[in-house]
């Protein structure tokens, strides 16, 4: 289930994934919490939370440390770097607010700038950024590249489809100790991503709410430094 | 000598009582600025600290707030008040007395704040919100008197310094506020005398007569105790014989866990059904109250608890205390003794129960220091900057402060008396602006300088948020546990989280002593049925374990290094006899490291005697610097005296593994990414107000949005390594759940003199370590494998690949 990235330079190191087969198309599930669409060349990552301690102090919250930005950004590098993505989705929620993208600093957005120079950029809307902000790349509601359409919220009534927002985690027992990670939820219609940002949390995948989502069989990715899938009771 | 007003003698003489000297001594010197009163449970000690006040007011010249007295229990507020009601009533005396405390009604307490009693019982974190209303120099103007009651349990916690840094605040609004401690039996009064004055000031006390000493021995049973374990099975015939010998029995455990599988045993052979009850911390408050009251009316026969019980209410009643397991801390065994006969000058009666061979050892070596009267006790250190960055907000809440003024305040506080000034200004930096080397938050800060100079919060609103969230009690994350049915169903106390997380439905457990069914998890409530049935599982409580202190290690030492062991009992003498032919015994100045192969695998044992915080520490430390030189170490398990390590690769230099510069080394970087490291840091990121545990949306709501404090400390570690928060964890790193000061004082103590003795086989000593349950695999790469193999298994056995 180990992946070698076809990346260029020889020295870079090993990025491990999981290849999986969803609606026809290989798609690999980055130890990071990225998805690699590689016959597209095509990298998804959800839920950046770009600007989530700045709204926390904003509204009067505790000042969390003040780095989430520069530590999603540098990971987020790393697998653009890794992948040599052609078109990079990001797929909503990638501000924790309209006022927190413009709150960012000059450095943040240069670097913003930086990655997207050289390939296709977009922003999918969120709940959290439904709106356009003043940096590059496109703002679309959804955007489609057959057969995938990726959208920031599952549409139940939709398929081949991927999606994020619900920050899905899971647990997996081994051996008397229980290994709690983000992970990956699939099933033959549809993919919900781990949210990608340093400050997210979870929501289990036994939640009402993504039990309401996905059907059975459901399978986990789990993320970490080896990612491994696995069938998950509902 | 003080003479009481002429009521009061009547009073007392028609209970026919009189006055204790210690109680008179307290009235001639009620005018003193401290005053420290060390008396045995029992003796009067609460009257002793409310007879000046109750004189004082007997007169009705006093407008407003005379006396405060703090207790760390609510329980003991409300207790207190229907005691104090009984003279107060038959005397006729003119005073209004009240309690306050986390359960006190929003009306009561809204009034308690504009027409304050004569007399207010709270405990410190109720002060402490009463402190951050701007209205509290009104309410506390003509405050008198501050009562401390059972001062040595709050000196020992965060709660004491936050108190402290209270009654520093208090003493501003009233200069001439004279402070009380009322402290049970400790090893060194003048330390708590110096944390209860105001600094410099110096602080009297008042030494009641310690009473008879008291009537205590090893509880004898016919089997003799295990080689390891601690559940101390093997004595429940024993201890249900004693119970039906007296009239109120309390059995004591050092866990919760422990507790509930003794009570488990205890009724599984109770064949008379004497009422025998359990009370503890994780069981529901109705539930414990209910226990309460039968045993105030006399209706229990026993009850099986752990610290819960330490202190409280007096049940006059008590004649007998058990001590089940290891006394770990002399100290704490004298107060718990003192539970039994708390009437004055009887002596209290008490049985030790060892739970496992080596716990004989330590049992004997604490009778002989309560024999001694040497009791332990750590220095505490100094005041920890995590609950002053707290009490900053607190004063910023109650209004506009400067920061020269809330210095020389602080610093009037005993435990805060060395704080440096750049210390202050770090915790005044953090609290402003969060302390980042980033500095992020200029609009957003949570304190502004006015151009006065004043300091005062961004937004007034904050005052809410940062009252919702006072307090330095650190609790685990619990969920509820409830009997499922259509009402509802009955509250049955709580499990932690990381225990819950390990169930599936129709796993059956303990609680409160019933065996539950797990049926489902509904919105953090885990619902259960009951189902007596099964073999059940025990829940484990973190939090609980206390180490065995310096100075029982200490004795035990000494005690190895006599000739014969007189005191000990056969089985014991002749366990240790063959470790010293086989072997050496263990010695205080000198390290005593054992290698030995057993089961295909090489086994080293280190007797450290640091206590099992230190050395569990120890074994993650040696382990990791084993897997770097190749040992292939593959798990260690750790008790209070040693810890024994195995893997593939015998130790050939045990030397090289126990410097002190490649421990101190490993140590730091193993601080880093350790579990252990991240749940202090969450504590004292709590009290600091990094992380709030309320939020005005209710109590962690949505989870999707909530995200692990895990994540928060590896981002300092990475981009702010010296933050200050960082600093705190490391310096609380030194004692608690690390304990990494004890390791230091271990190789200071040996110095480098290490004994390895290398053997054919398993020696005496470090069999029952085998046997220990709590075992730690050595994780890395494994984990990964793990994950790999189980995932490859659920994905066979669903026909999937």
């Amino acid at each position: 289930m180990k992946l070698a990235s076809e990346g260029s330079a020889g020295q870079e190191q090993r990025m491990n994934g999981c290849v999986f087969r969803f609606a026809g198309s290989d798609l690999t599930a980055f130890a990071s919490g990225a998805l690699w669409w590689a016959a597209k060349r095509i990298l998804v990552v959800s839920d950046l939370h770009l600007g989530k301690s700045d709204r926390i102090a904003r509204r009067g919250g505790p000042m969390l440390p003040p780095y989430e930005v520069r530590d999603t950004l540098s990971r987020l590098e790393n697998d653009i770097h890794h992948t040599c993505a052609e078109t990079v989705i990001c797929l909503g929620d990638s501000f924790d607010d309209l006022e927190a993208a413009e709150a960012l600093t000059d450095q943040p957005k240069a670097w913003i700038s930086r990655l997207q120079s050289g390939r296709r950029w977009i922003w999918i809307e969120g709940n959290h950024d439904d709106g356009p902000t003043a940096l590059g790349g496109a703002h679309l509601p959804e955007f489609w590249v057959a057969p995938l359409t990726f959208r920031h919220i599952a549409d139940p009534a939709k398929n081949a489809e991927i999606s994020g927002h619900y920050h899905p985690k899971t647990t997996l027992r081994a051996k008397g100790q229980s290994i709690t990670r983000a992970c990956f939820l699939y099933d033959d219609v549809r993919v919900i991503m781990p949210a990608y940002g340093t400050y997210t949390g979870g929501l289990r995948s036994n939640d009402a709410a993504l039990i309401s989502v996905m059907k059975p069989p459901t399978m986990a990715i789990l993320t970490g430094p080896n990612p491994v899938k696995f069938p998950i009771r509902s | 000598m003080a003479v009481l007003p002429a009521q009061f003698f009547d009073w007392f003489a028609r209970r026919g009582w009189s006055i204790h000297p210690h109680q008179q001594i307290m009235l001639d010197r009620a005018d003193a600025p401290a005053l420290l009163l060390i008396a045995p449970t029992g003796g009067g000690k609460t009257l002793a600290g409310f007879l000046p006040t109750l004189a004082e007011l007997a007169d009705d010249h006093h407008h407003g707030l005379h006396t405060l007295y703090i207790s760390p229990l609510k329980a003991l507020a409300a207790d207190i008040r229907r005691n104090l009601g009984v003279p107060i009533d038959e005397m006729k005396l003119p005073i209004r007395v009240e309690d306050r405390t986390g359960d006190t009604t929003q009306t009561q307490k809204k009034r308690q704040r504009a027409d304050p009693p004569h007399i207010l019982l709270t405990t410190p974190e109720s002060l402490a919100l009463l402190l951050s209303y701007e209205d509290a120099p009104r309410m506390f103007s003509n405050l008198q008197r501050v009562v401390v009651d059972e001062i040595h349990a709050l000196a020992e916690s965060k709660r004491g310094d936050q108190l402290m840094l209270g009654l520093a605040r208090l003493q501003r609004h009233c200069p001439n506020l004279r402070r009380v401690g009322l402290s049970a039996t400790v090893e060194n009064p003048k330390a708590i005398a110096a944390y209860l004055a105001r600094h410099p000031d110096p602080c009297e006390i008042v030494q009641a007569d310690p009473g008879p000493d008291p009537d205590i021995s090893m509880l004898k049973t016919r089997e003799p105790p295990p080689w390891a374990g601690g559940g101390a099975a093997y004595a429940i015939a024993a201890v249900l014989e004693e119970v039906r010998r007296h009239r109120t029995t309390l059995i004591f455990h050092n866990t919760r866990a422990q507790a509930e599988i003794f009570f488990y045993n205890l009724w599984q052979v109770n064949t008379d059904n004497l009422p025998i009850g359990i009370h503890h911390g994780s069981l529901d408050r109705e539930q414990r109250q209910r226990v309460e009251a039968a045993m105030v009316r006399g209706d229990l026969r026993a009850i099986v608890c752990t610290g819960s019980l330490d202190l409280g209410i007096d049940w006059g009643d008590v004649d007998l205390v058990i001590q089940v397991g290891a006394p770990k801390n002399v100290k704490r065994l004298v107060q718990r003794i003192g539970r039994a006969n708390h009437r004055y000058n009887a002596p209290s009666k008490a049985l030790l129960v060892p739970a496992n061979r080596f716990e004989v050892v330590e049992c004997v070596a604490a009778l002989q220091a309560v024999k001694e009267h040497d009791l332990d006790g750590e220095p505490r250190g100094r005041g920890p900057r995590d609950v002053l960055c707290q009490h900053i907000m607190i004063i910023a809440c109650a209004g506009p402060f400067g920061a020269d003024a809330l210095y020389q305040e602080v610093i009037t506080a005993g435990a805060y008396a060395d704080l440096t000034r750049p210390d202050f200004n770090d915790c005044l930096e953090f609290v402003a602006t969060g302390g980042y080397a980033l500095r992020a938050y200029d609009r957003w800060q949570r304190l502004q300088q006015r151009p006065d100079g004043l300091w005062q919060l961004r937004d007034p609103r904050q005052a809410q948020r940062i009252r919702m969230n006072i307090g330095t009690i650190q609790d685990t994350d619990t969920l509820k546990v409830r009997l499922k049915n259509r009402m509802g169903g009955q509250p049955l106390g709580e499990v932690e989280e990381a225990f819950a997380a390990t169930l599936t439905p129709g796993d059956t457990f303990v609680i409160g002593g019933q065996v539950v069914r797990y049926e489902t998890l509904r919105e953090m409530t885990v619902e259960v049925s009951k189902d007596p049935g099964r073999k059940p599982r025990f829940a484990v409580f973190s939090g609980t374990k206390f180490a065995t202190s310096t100075q029982l290690s200490e004795r035990i030492l000494r005690m190895f290094q006599q000739d014969s062991w007189p005191d000990l009992p056969r089985h014991t003498t002749e366990w240790l006899t063959l470790q010293r032919e086989v072997s050496q015994l263990p010695q205080a100045d000198r390290l005593l490291v054992e290698s030995f192969p057993h089961d295909g695998r090489a086994h080293t044992c280190i007797y450290g005697f640091a206590g099992r915080n230190a050395m569990q520490t120890l074994g993650l430390l040696v382990t990791q610097r084993m897997e770097r030189l190749g040992l292939h170490p593959m798990g260690f398990v750790a008790t209070d005296y040693a810890t024994l390590i195995w893997g593939l690769d015998a130790v050939i230099d045990a030397r090289a593994l126990l410097q002190a510069d490649t421990l101190q080394e490993a140590f730091q970087t193993w601080l880093q990414g350790n579990a252990v490291m991240k749940r202090t840091f969450r504590g004292s990121a709590i009290i600091a107000g990094m992380i709030e545990r309320r939020t005005t949306q209710g109590k962690r709501s949505g989870r999707q949005a909530t995200f692990s404090s895990d994540i928060l400390y590896d981002t300092l570690i990475k981009y702010d390594p010296e933050h200050l928060m960082l600093q705190i964890a490391r310096e609380e790193a030194m004692k608690g759940l690390v304990d990494y000061g004890r390791i230091e004082d271990m190789l200071r103590r040996t110095d480098g003199r290490i004994d390895h003795v290398t053997l054919a086989r398993l020696p005496p000593l470090a069999a029952p370590l085998l046997l220990e349950i709590s075992k730690v695999p050595i994780h890395g790469a494994a984990t990964e494998r793990l994950l790999a193999e189980s995932s490859a298994q659920l994905l066979s056995a669903a026909g999937l690949s």
